[in-house]
This record gives C-alpha cells, sequence and structure tokens, in this order.
C-alpha cells in the first residue's frame, strides 16, 4: 500500500465518520450537514460566477499583502540585521508593535477605512510583516563571519557583501518567513472580510451564508474551498523552497 | 554614565516617537486618534480605578480581562496537551501519519476564523465555543511541531535505550520526549500568539464579555479612547505572554548545547 493510498484511505474515513455523525441524530443535520450535502454544494460553487468573483477577491487581496510584506520586511530586515545601532534604537519600538494582535486593529480599520480591500490588506500586511522580519534579521545573525570576512578582505565592498554572501546565506530563513506570513495574511484576509462584511470575498461569503437564513452547508463548503486555498498555497511554497534551496542544508520548521 | 547612554540609546527613539504622537493627535483634535496621555488617563480610569482590597482593579478589568485570559489560557493549554500526545503517537509509528497526514495538512490550512459560525450553531455564543476555535486552529503548528521532533530522535539513543530494554514509557518520557522539547517549545510559541489573535476574533464575533466583545462595544460607542487602550492592553497581554514562555523554555532548555531553533518569531 503507496502512501497516497493511505492518505485517500484517511480522508475517505474522516468523510465517513462526518457523514455518520451528522445523520446519527447527535446534531440537527441543518446545523451540520453530511459531507454529501456541503460536497455537492462544493461542486455547485465553483460553477457559481458571484462566488469564483469572491474567491478572486480574497485571492488577490492576499497576493497583494503578501507582496507588499515582502517588500517591507526584506529590506528592513536586512538594515536591522547590519547595521547594529539602528536596531537597538528601534527594538522598543518593534517590541511594542509586535505583540499587538492584529485582528484587534479590525475595529478601527473599520472605523477609519471601511471595509473595502485597503482594509483587508494593511491589517494582512501588519500581521504578515514580522515573521519575515525577524526571519531576516536572525538569518543575518547566523552567516558565518568567515565568509564575511572572506568576502571583505577580498575587497568586496558593503553592497556586493550584502547581495553575493549575506542575502544567500538568509534566503532559507527569509523563505521560512515568508511561508508563515503567507498562512497569516490568508488568515487576516478571511478574517476581516468575515468580520467588517459588506465587501466581497471568501469571508463575507461565509458571513452572508450564516447569518440570517443559517446555510451551514454553504458555509462549510466555503470553508473547504478556504482550506483548498490555504493548502495550495502552503503546497506551492514548499516546492518552492524545496526546489530553490536544495543546497541549503537547513532543515524547514513545520508550522 | 555607560548605563544612561545604554538605556537611552534603546528607548530615545521610542520616546520620541510617543512625543510626536502625543503632539501631533494633540494638534489635529482628530476624534478617532486620541493622544496616548489621553489614552492612559481612559485606561487608569477604566481598569485601575478600583477599591484598594481589589487590588485597585475595577469590576470591569476583573471580568473582561479574566474572562478572556482565562479562555487563552485554557485553549492554549488543551492544544498543547492534545497537540504533544497525538504527535508522539504519529511521529513514533510507522504508518499512522500516512493515513492523517493528508487531512491535517488541508485542515491545518483552513483559515479558522470561518469556522466560527458552525462552531457557534453546533455549541452557542459562550466560552465553550471560544475555547473550542482556539484548540481548533491552535493545536496544528504544536502538533506538527511535535511530530518533526519526536522523529530526530538519534540513532545512537534509539540503540542504547534498545540495547538497555528500557521499558516503553521511559523511553517516551525520558529519550523522545526530552529531545523533541526544542522543536515542541517553537510550536508552543507560535501557538500562544496565535491563541491571542482567535480568543479576539471568536470575542469581536460571538461574546457577551472579554477584551474583543469591549473593543467591538466600544466602536459601536464611538469611544475611542477606551478602544485605543483596548488594542494597548492586548499589546502589553501578548509581550508579557510571550516573555513568560521564553523564562519558561530558557529554564526547560537550559540543558541544550544550543537554541538555534528556538529563535523563530511569529507576529499575528
Amino acid at each position: 500500500m503507496t502512501r497516497t493510498l493511505r492518505g485517500l484511505l484517511g480522508l475517505l474515513g474522516f468523510l465517513l465518520l462526518w457523514e455518520a455523525f451528522s445523520r446519527s441524530g447527535l446534531v440537527d443535520p441543518q446545523y451540520f450537514p453530511p459531507p454529501t450535502v456541503v460536497l455537492t454544494r462544493f461542486v455547485e460553487l465553483l460553477g457559481d460566477p458571484s462566488f469564483l468573483l469572491d474567491l478572486i477577491a480574497s485571492v488577490l487581496a492576499w497576493a497583494i499583502a503578501l507582496g507588499i510584506s515582502i517588500a517591507i520586511a526584506v529590506p528592513a530586515g536586512l538594515l536591522l540585521g547590519s547595521v547594529r545601532s539602528i536596531r537597538v534604537a528601534t527594538r522598543a519600538i518593534i517590541e511594542f508593535l509586535r505583540p499587538i494582535p492584529s485582528v484587534a486593529l479590525i475595529p478601527l480599520a473599520i472605523v477609519l477605512v471601511g471595509s473595502g480591500p485597503e482594509t483587508k490588506i494593511t491589517l494582512a500586511v501588519y500581521a504578515a510583516v514580522w515573521p519575515i522580519l525577524f526571519n531576516t534579521i536572525y538569518a543575518l545573525d547566523e552567516v558565518d563571519p568567515v565568509m564575511v570576512d572572506t568576502a571583505r578582505s577580498f575587497g568586496f565592498g558593503r553592497a556586493r557583501t550584502m547581495f553575493t554572501v549575506l542575502l544567500p546565506n538568509a534566503a532559507p530563513f527569509v523563505l521560512t518567513g515568508i511561508r508563515m506570513s503567507a498562512s497569516v495574511a490568508l488568515i487576516l484576509v478571511v478574517s476581516t472580510e468575515f468580520l467588517a462584511g459588506g465587501g466581497s470575498g471568501l469571508g463575507s461569503f461565509v458571513l452572508d451564508a450564516s447569518t440570517g437564513a443559517g446555510r451551514m452547508d454553504l458555509v462549510l463548503a466555503g470553508t473547504i474551498v478556504a482550506g483548498i486555498v490555504g493548502y495550495l498555497i502552503n503546497e506551492a511554497l514548499e516546492t518552492v523552497h524545496k526546489r530553490g534551496l536544495a543546497w541549503s542544508a537547513i532543515d524547514r520548521e513545520a508550522v | 554614565m555607560n548605563k544612561t547612554r545604554g538605556f537611552l540609546r534603546q528607548w530615545l527613539v521610542f520616546i520620541i516617537v510617543v512625543l510626536l504622537w502625543e503632539l501631533v493627535t494633540r494638534l489635529a483634535q482628530h476624534p478617532f486618534f486620541p493622544s496616548p496621555s489621553q489614552i492612559l488617563a481612559t485606561a487608569g480610569r477604566k481598569w485601575f480605578s478600583g477599591p484598594p482590597q481589589s487590588l485597585f482593579l475595577t469590576t470591569e478589568a476583573t471580568g473582561d480581562l479574566l474572562a478572556s485570559l482565562g479562555r487563552v489560557a485554557l485553549g492554549w493549554v488543551l492544544a498543547a496537551v492534545i497537540g504533544v500526545a497525538l504527535g508522539t503517537l504519529l511521529g513514533r509509528s510507522r504508518h499512522l501519519l500516512d493515513f492523517v497526514g493528508p487531512l491535517m495538512a488541508f485542515m491545518r490550512a483552513i483559515p479558522s476564523p470561518v469556522l466560527v459560525p458552525v462552531f457557534i450553531v453546533l455549541l452557542g455564543i459562550g466560552s465553550s465555543m471560544q475555547i473550542t476555535v482556539i484548540v481548533f486552529s491552535v493545536v496544528w503548528p504544536i502538533l506538527l511541531n511535535t511530530v518533526d521532533g519526536v522523529r530526530s530522535v538519534d540513532q545512537v539513543k534509539i540503540d542504547t535505550a534498545r540495547s538497555f530494554r528500557i521499558p516503553r514509557a521511559q523511553w517516551i518520557t525520558g529519550v523522545v520526549l526530552p529531545a523533541a522539547t526544542p522543536k515542541i517549545f517553537a510550536g508552543l510559541r507560535v501557538s500562544l500568539s496565535l491563541s491571542l489573535v482567535l480568543m479576539v476574533v471568536s470575542e469581536l464575533v460571538g461574546s457577551t464579555n472579554g477584551i474583543g466583545y469591549q473593543l467591538m462595544f466600544d466602536q459601536r460607542q464611538f469611544d475611542f479612547p477606551a478602544m485605543w487602550a483596548g488594542i494597548v492592553l492586548l499589546g502589553v497581554l501578548g509581550y508579557v505572554l510571550n516573555t513568560l514562555l521564553l523564562v519558561v523554555e530558557r529554564r526547560a532548555l537550559s540543558w541544550q548545547p544550543s537554541q538555534a531553533s528556538a529563535d523563530q518569531v511569529v507576529g499575528g
């Protein structure tokens, strides 16, 4: 029996358990519909243009947010990681800003920016910047000083050392940070849509389905779509990590 | 002299930023942006103006804060117990992981806030719903890190334990788990900040008390200084919890030669 076959068997077993649980009468099947119903809805949703627009809106917001976070956090991390005085001076501010759970800013953001796409992108960026930033700083600390000294003794300037020695060495850590940020950003995009409502996106779709009619079949179908999106993002980044950085010996963090 | 210099270097920028913030907000007089002094005054009035016998905490502070903290603590501890136990089981068994691997990869990829409505109809509004939401979302980092850690036990240790015929229970608690602790702690830390996030989300949606509920309430009342105070409080809370865990981690891992992998940080 191969691994894939075992995995499929596991999934099938889970679906059977779920089906049995929903139909057992322990819960109201309307509140917790069985997978046969949910999967039918799922297939229907994939042919529904307005749902697809929601899906695209979420994925697009996620991609923009991750792009902005990388553009902010990697240069900032390189700066903070290589210039000690700036790092010391800004530590207090960073230590103060970082632990604020970004979802706590949702009420504020709703008042300030409304429920348009800017809100979710801003919040997702706020949350996604930290893992990349810290991993980049951390990576620069880990670089073997002998390599830096070697580069220097060959007469490399600061910029050249940065791009030929420091950056390639930091890349595995930075990618780990990006992977963490990718899932955090997705959580933030969907939660903001869900809490702010009104706009478009997977989160607002789930909100609309759950309030009013209480269509739990639609909620669960939307959840499955969200899970698949998250799964594909994870897998894609993992492949990039394995392929692009096959030379690095650093083991990946399972987050 | 040297000490004050070091202190200044660390805090100067912070102090300047706060002063600037104070100045700008005072000049602008924007209703959405109260000044830091106003926020602090509100926080003081709201939470720390109680009678001395209750340590100057008001009933509002004890009610909301304790409710929220209790949920985070219970959810996180439950997730830790489930994650480590299941992770050890899956990591040490040869085929079990193959069966549940794809399922777990999918489950952890679900952005858990969308499951809040499902948990609300199943469990109703209240602490049990919030704790379930927290457990469901934060168990994955712990579980996956435990599996990883448990699998990375040194072959020499495995052989040594076998040749001494160490009983199974002792083998798990004495060899496998200690070898996995650095990884487990990395997972615990990610989960801690995540549980704070989920606590706020679940309270924003379905709750009658707690910091998240209070935030939403203040926003609807247009009481912006109170809302800002809530945000600052959550930041302080996140910082304190993370620092506490770091202290525990240093103690627990003091025997480890290096803690290279323990320095991963995640925001939320």
